[in-house]
């Protein structure tokens, strides 16, 4: 069957096109793309249903190149199926999954185990990542062409950085052979480890432990001079300090391939969000100071970071709803980050333009996959936005099977009405 | 006049008139333990419970008398007696207690915000006995009654607090109930065990333990866990004593009525000398003293009336 978007505001960044157009969809692509198409202008064989986009904003399906989705080994707190459930429901269309389940993403036979469950029962595209050492351990590399060829992405060890610099550096030569990027989890654990919370003004009052910025600087610095020395790119994992993006701004300044990326909650939250030992808002990298913030918008405004990503990491009660110390570190949200992101529009931080075009085109430049764009030929993965609709944020609605969002009450502007996957509309909210 | 919250979880959370009503209170609970028989009825039929999840004797023990003396049953579990060794929750264990009909839980947790967790799940009023390096409620208000005891006043008095900032939950609390009392705050002690933004509380912080003490009115000395030199926040005990410990060489430069506190259990010879700690400015056993009198006011006040 075919589907003709009407009189959507059709915006793509990749090709820098925002106007008011239709678009025709048919055997899973976009077919046309131009003003004033009739249904008659399918193939003539399907049937043409039209969707009526009057004052809604059609975009790129949205692409979240950081997400943790848990299966294998963590199903209580997410599967592939209801992560990307999740993941429909906030625009997103294609989930880069990181490497930490259990067991870890760290061989052929993994990846082809998660592609298949995603072939089975998820509603979006899935695109793993493999480890870059074996068991994440940081010690032994593992065997990247057998993951290439069963379909990573990238490489990463997130949540752990690769403590020692020489395994990186060959991680990144050997990487370069696959022309897989690599995506670096920053953390100096001599500096961080027993740290709960930024160290800072509120570590001070609450007495938790801190985590100095200066413990992702360090390795921010020392990836992207590994970067330059085996030019490799690698790719910079939730950034959120401001020494982190100026590291990040000179070195791509005098030329070096790297890209960064951070999360909707370091650019929205600080640490006093932490005040009230709610555990919804323990996470690693943690929620920094005010300077960080507006330093991250700025990184956001100028290009230094490339990409939005969720960092969605979902936990269940039994690791939240316990002490602050005790608790485990990471946040949901898939279904919370397009909203987040148009409050940076809102503020005039950036353009829509601008900050759609960090949730499509630029992770699906870093990560060479043929997504995130409009345009004849290409993949019909959409996502259709009321940019003005308010709505309250309600984690017992998510799709998502965890519920530690910060964000729980919010009132937020910008709701995704449908989200379609090659043609296919695998969400649509209740009117 | 009473406490607007059905728990104590932080001096932050306090007017700087309960902390007086909670003093004044103090005052005549001191009395009874002067008494031949040192007891009055005032929570017969109450059941406090003393849960420890660190080990403690005086906090405790402290407790474990104001309940007693007035009439209250109290219980004590330790953590080693507790459910935590079976892998039950904080929450859970305190829904149990709950369950038990208690009137009062009083709890010490290594983490911060430990006691919140327990008052936002139960309806039964909880006090904070230390939790983590968070707050020490109880030692703050025992503090400052028995400054008050001592200089009659809080307001405009100079108070020196030396030692671990860091890790101390005793000095946070202390901090925030001297600032809202009027008192003026100095920090001292190596930078390692100091907060990098410890002056965003409004308090100054003074390198030199020979300056922040001169002209203070009291000193604080902070206990140093000796377990911490292994983590390279000082180099040795003995450079240590050297440099940030109270001697009588350095208590010089102090006023001449000053008055020296420490929380204990004191580490002699490292942060403060043998002579100081038993000498005649030393109001260390004072504390505990008044330690008993100030937890039997907030017991009375907080379910009592």
């Amino acid at each position: 069957m075919a589907l003709l978007i009407k009189n959507g505001r059709v915006l793509d960044p990749a090709s820098g096109l925002d106007d008011i157009t239709d678009i025709l969809v048919e055997g899973g692509k976009i077919r046309a793309l131009a003003r004033g198409l009739a249904p008659a202008a399918g193939a003539g064989t399907e049937e043409v249903s039209v969707l009526d986009a009057t004052g809604l904003v059609v975009m790129p399906g949205l692409i979240d190149m950081h997400t943790h989705l848990r299966e294998p080994g963590h199903e209580y707190k997410e599967t592939i199926q209801t992560g990307s459930r999740a993941g429909a429901a906030g625009g997103f269309t294609s989930l880069v999954c990181m490497a930490n389940t259990s067991p870890p993403n760290d061989t052929a036979a993994v990846t082809e185990f998660i592609l298949e469950k995603a072939r089975r029962e998820a509603c979006v595209n899935i695109y793993p990542v493999g480890a870059l050492t074996r068991g994440l351990k940081g010690e032994e590399l593992t065997e990247i062409g057998d993951l290439k060829g069963a379909g990573v992405v990238a490489l990463s060890d997130d949540g752990h950085t690769v403590k020692n610099a020489g395994i990186m550096r060959r991680g990144l030569e050997y990487a370069r052979n696959f022309s897989l990027p690599v995506i670096c989890h920053c953390e100096e654990d001599d500096l961080s480890s027993g740290g709960v919370i930024h160290e800072g003004i509120t570590s001070a009052l609450l007495g938790l432990r801190g985590i100095p910025p200066v413990a992702e600087e360090i390795i921010v610095a020392r990836d992207i001079a590994l970067s330059a020395w085996t030019r490799h790119p690698v790719h910079i994992a939730h950034v959120s300090t401001v020494g982190s993006v100026q590291i990040i701004r000179e070195a791509k300044a005098r030329g070096v391939k790297i890209t960064a990326e951070t999360a909707p909650h370091y650019f929205t939250l600080t640490d006093e969000a932490v005040r009230t030992f709610d555990t919804n808002t323990k996470i690693n990298p943690p929620l920094r100071s005010e300077k960080d913030v507006e330093a991250l918008k700025e990184g956001l405004r100028d290009g230094t970071i490339d990409v939005i990503a969720s960092d969605h990491a979902p936990h269940s009660s039994l690791e939240k709803d316990v002490e602050y110390d005790t608790a485990a570190f990471g946040i949901i949200g898939l279904e919370t980050s397009l909203a987040l992101t148009l409050r940076l529009v809102s503020q005039q931080v950036m353009s829509l333009t601008q900050a759609l075009e960090k949730l499509t085109i630029n992770p699906a430049k870093i990560l060479a996959i043929d997504k995130g764009r409009l345009g004849e030929g290409a993949d019909a993965d959409i996502t259709i936005v009321d940019m003005d609709a308010e709505h309250t944020i309600d984690v017992t609605a998510f799709k998502s099977k965890s519920r530690n969002s910060p964000f729980h009450g919010w009132r937020l502007k910008g709701r995704v009405i449908y989200t379609m996957v090659s043609g296919t509309i695998v969400f649509q909210a209740k009117s | 006049m009473e406490l607007r919250n059905k728990d104590l979880l932080a001096i932050r959370d306090l007017s700087p008139e309960e902390i007086l009503l909670i003093l004044d209170t103090a005052e005549s609970m001191k009395e009874i333990s002067t008494r031949d028989i040192k007891k009055v009825p005032t929570l017969r039929g109450k059941t406090v419970i003393n849960l420890f999840y660190e080990p403690s004797t005086r906090t405790r023990t402290s407790f474990e008398i104001a309940g007693k003396r007035l009439s209250a049953d109290v219980i004590n579990i330790s953590s080693a007696t507790s459910s935590t060794t079976k892998g039950e929750t904080l929450k859970d264990t305190g829904r149990n207690l709950q369950a038990m009909n208690p009137d009062l839980i009083v709890i010490r947790h290594a983490a911060a915000g430990a006691p919140k967790i327990l008052a936002d799940a139960l309806p039964v009023p909880v006090i904070n006995a230390g939790d983590g390096a968070h707050e020490h409620p109880t030692q703050a208000l025992l503090d400052a009654f028995t400054i008050r005891e001592k200089k009659k006043t809080l307001a405009g008095i100079t108070v020196a607090i030396i030692g671990d900032i860091t890790h101390s939950r005793v000095a946070r609390s202390n901090i925030a109930l001297l600032q809202k009392m009027g008192a003026e705050v100095r920090l001292s002690g190596p930078y390692t065990m100091v907060p990098p933004y410890i002056e965003a509380l409004g308090v100054s912080f003074i390198p030199d333990i020979g300056e922040a003490i001169r002209d203070a009115d009291v000193i604080m000395m902070l206990r140093i866990q000796l377990e911490r030199q292994q983590h390279g926040l000082f180099p040795t005990v003995r450079e240590y004593a050297r440099f940030f410990g109270l001697n009588r060489e350095r208590l010089q430069r102090a006023k001449p009525d000053v008055l020296i506190m420490h929380p204990g259990p004191l580490n002699r010879g490292v942060e403060i000398s043998p002579d100081v700690a038993d000498g005649p400015y030393s109001i260390i056993l004072d504390q505990v003293t008044n330690g008993v009198a100030v937890r039997m006011a907030l017991l009375y006040l907080l379910i009592g009336k």
